[in-house]
């Protein structure tokens, strides 16, 4: 007889399911302001610790607080603030243009706006962001004309990337925006790839790689993080953890790990976790890494603790899968909220100043979507030409793309 | 002229293009100090220094996705993967982004890189060093395919395609490496020393992407090859005695339409020679290219000889390799009938 007990086999659950009551109460959400802040020419080694903790800098009471906070003045905060704003409103009325047909598909921010606002204001002209579909902040926050957003998003005549690619997949080499795949992961290795160029042509600009919970389990993460490592490429490399990859908790990639940063680990890469829903947080990590990079210290790997309140995109619904309360419950609250109540504890901001700028803002998205849709959406008005789909696949058209398109008569 | 080994004309070019050029960079597992297991990039670490040729890690994956990042940049990254058989980890990264790239960001960034690999059977390297994967990429839009047969066209060609402004999937016949092999593996090889395609003119000229070469001419029956492949075909038809006309490609995609065209239309008879397995092969390609544009002067079926629909086997390899006694009884049936 075999004694032996059988083997079992383990799939991680996340918590609650939908009819559950959410109850984050066993998360640890550290007190903010009680993370320290190592110097910029840390060793990996001795802040170890730090891919386990969240760093924080907004109390519950709104004011900013521990070695993270005293980093941006208060036209710089509002700036934050608005930012945030005109990224949600922007979500708010292309999620409604999806749904009125006008265009095909949308991936909204809702609760993340801070992760790519705040950490867009860390970098310097000429840097380049490798990012995944949901940091149209680095856009906003970079000043990149919206009207030119909405004509990716509607695919219309006036669309930079004439039609080709799927909405909100945007492409910016002027703004440091690498064209987005819709592939999982490729872009992180890549953004390595343009760090270690710029070292290799003994530049000053580095880049900045984006990646979603989820998308660390592919392979190109590894290898990004290999590559990094063994060339100290300069190069920020972020993960946004915002709990749901589709349906699948963050569980299911994280496996065994106690945490997404503590993958660097492994790698001899400091490792720093942050609260993505504090903008001064994750802008005072963003400059604390940038620096790093840029004085030739080496990759950073930063994990953004956040909540993805909305649906994973315009195809998704999340009721199917986790209770519609669990992000009231999310403990790390609304990030626009966040700095709003901070703004008013310092003296510059009201309950009145916020109303209009909603308003103000709201006027502003409206109006550029009226420029938008001039040229036309999806289905209706201006859309590029046919013939726009035959060019640009090389730089020179080949006799055989030729061939095609007389066959295809346009 | 100096004399060159196919190796020594891939280095040569790659010195010529890092001498012209501060942008390119070369690297890859063993590359770099060593010179790469074939020995293509010997010395170029010496002369360029770390920063322009250095080995990696061993991750595919990570070689090609750097590569893309660089000529994002502004690089020129000429890589290489050891073997064309362990190409497919970063199979991702070219043909959903490499080969994307232009189109999807509307020319506002573009991958100029070359993918060297050495390709094919005929050294006992089993299935993991034997394989011909030229189809994998000439299947994806935004991709050129370039298949080298001898010196004097690896080095005009592989600095073509470092000069080229889109993503080139260079294939080295690792059997031609040392000499022109026919397919005879119980004869010894001529080193290319000997034969007029191992002179190799010194500096810098290009041989260009996208026209074939007509290595001879012949009024009977008009093969299509490329890599070792051409070798063999000109053994073949010399020993069955038919005026064959052997067409090298030397680029995949772009093909060259009109010199196969004309050839075919002239000689009214075709056979397709390539190593990769039959099924969906660049062969079939061909062959309808063939159909469609000179069906009415066919005078036979297009007959294809290749590599069996089986993985590249070890001890079988000679039973496996499409070698002169197969290629020649093609000819010759398409002669008949």
């Amino acid at each position: 007889m075999d004694d032996r007990a059988p083997l079992r086999f383990h799939v991680p659950e996340p918590e609650f399911r939908p009819g559950d009551t959410p109850d984050f109460s066993n998360v640890p959400i550290p007190k903010a302001g009680s993370v320290r802040r190592p110097e910029i020419d840390a060793d990996p080694e001795s802040i170890r610790d730090l891919a386990f903790s969240i760093i924080r800098v907004l109390n519950r009471k709104g004011e900013a607080v521990g070695p993270w906070a005293g980093f941006l003045t208060d036209e710089e905060l509002l700036e934050g603030l608005r930012h945030m704003m005109l990224l949600r409103t922007f979500d708010k009325r292309m999620l409604t243009a999806q749904r009125q047909g006008k265009t095909s598909f949308y991936m909204q921010h809702m609760g993340e706006e801070a992760v790519s606002c705040a950490f867009r204001k860390a970098l310097e002209p000429g840097d380049m962001n490798f990012p995944t579909y949901r940091q149209a902040g680095l856009l906003i926050a970079g000043g990149y004309p919206m009207v030119d957003m909405m004509n990716q998003i509607y695919s219309n005549e006036a669309d930079p990337l004439k039609g080709r690619q799927l909405p909100v997949m945007y492409s910016s080499k002027e703004y440091g925006f690498f064209s987005i795949s819709g592939n999982l992961g490729t872009q992180f290795v890549q953004a390595v790839g343009w760090a270690m160029a710029s070292a290799i042509k003994k530049d000053t600009r580095i880049a900045v790689g984006w990646i979603g919970d989820g998308s660390t389990a592919e392979s190109d993460f590894h290898a990004a993080l290999v590559f990094a490592s063994t060339y100290k490429a300069p190069v920020v490399l972020n993960i946004v953890n915002n709990q749901w990859a589709i349906s699948t908790f963050q569980g299911i990639a994280r496996g065994g790990s106690g945490t997404f940063a503590a993958r660097g680990l492994g790698f001899g890469i400091p490792a720093l976790r942050v609260d993505g829903n504090d903008y001064l947080a994750v802008h005072a990590v963003a400059k604390w890494a940038v620096e790093r990079a840029r004085r030739n210290l080496g990759p950073t790997l930063i994990e953004h603790v956040t909540y993805r309140v909305g649906a994973h995109s315009t195809s998704d619904d999340p009721s199917a899968y986790r209770p519609k309360t669990e992000s009231d419950a999310w403990p790390l609250g609304d990030p626009v909220l966040r700095l709003k109540n901070h703004l008013i504890v310092r003296g510059v901001w009201s309950e009145e100043r916020h109303r209009q700028a909603e308003a103000e803002i709201n006027d502003t998205v409206i109006s550029a979507q009226k420029e938008a849709e001039r040229h036309g959406t999806l289905h209706s008005g201006g859309k590029p030409s046919a013939r726009d789909m035959f060019e640009g696949v090389f730089e020179t058209m080949p006799p055989h793309l030729r061939r095609q398109r007389q066959q295809a008569g346009v | 002229m100096p004399r060159m080994s196919m190796i020594e004309a891939i280095r040569d070019a790659l010195d010529v293009s890092m001498g012209r050029d501060d942008n390119v960079v070369i690297f890859g597992e063993d590359v770099g100090y060593f010179g790469g297991v074939f020995r293509c990039t010997q010395g170029l670490q010496q002369k360029y220094g770390k920063e322009r040729a250095f080995d990696t890690p061993i991750s595919e994956l990570g070689i090609v996705g750097t590569a893309i990042g660089m000529a994002a940049y502004g690089l020129r990254p000429c890589v290489e993967v050891q073997f064309a058989d362990y190409v497919y980890p970063a199979y991702d990264q070219i043909v959903s982004e490499a080969a994307r790239l232009r189109y999807r960001s509307n020319g506002g960034f573009t991958c100029p890189i070359v993918i060297r690999m050495p390709t094919g059977g005929g050294i006992f390297g089993g299935q993991t060093h034997s394989q011909s994967p030229e189809a994998l990429f000439t299947h994806v839009s935004g991709l050129k395919t370039v298949v080298p047969s001898n010196p004097v066209d690896a080095k005009g060609l592989l600095i073509a395609s470092i000069e080229d402004p889109d993503p080139v999937i260079f294939l080295e016949p690792k059997r031609l490496y040392n000499g022109p092999f026919d397919g005879h593996h119980e004869r010894p090889v001529t080193a290319w020393s000997k034969h007029p395609l191992g002179e190799v003119p010194a500096g810098h000229y290009t041989v260009p992407l996208g026209k074939a070469a007509v290595r001879r001419e012949g009024s009977d029956v008009t093969v299509l090859a490329y890599g070792t492949m051409v070798h063999v075909a000109e053994a073949a038809a010399d020993e069955v005695g038919v005026e064959a006309e052997v067409i090298d490609l030397r680029t995949l995609i772009p093909y060259d339409l009109e010199t196969i065209t004309a050839s075919v239309n002239k000689t009214g008879r075709c056979v397709i020679v390539h190593e990769a397995t039959l099924t969906s092969g660049f062969g079939a390609e061909l062959a309808a290219l063939v159909q469609e544009h000179c069906f009415y002067h066919l005078e036979a079926p297009i007959a294809r000889v290749t590599g069996w629909d089986t993985p590249y086997p070890h001890a079988q390899e000679w039973d496996y390799f499409p070698g002169p006694g197969r290629v020649g009884r093609a000819i010759r049936e398409v002669m008949e009938a």
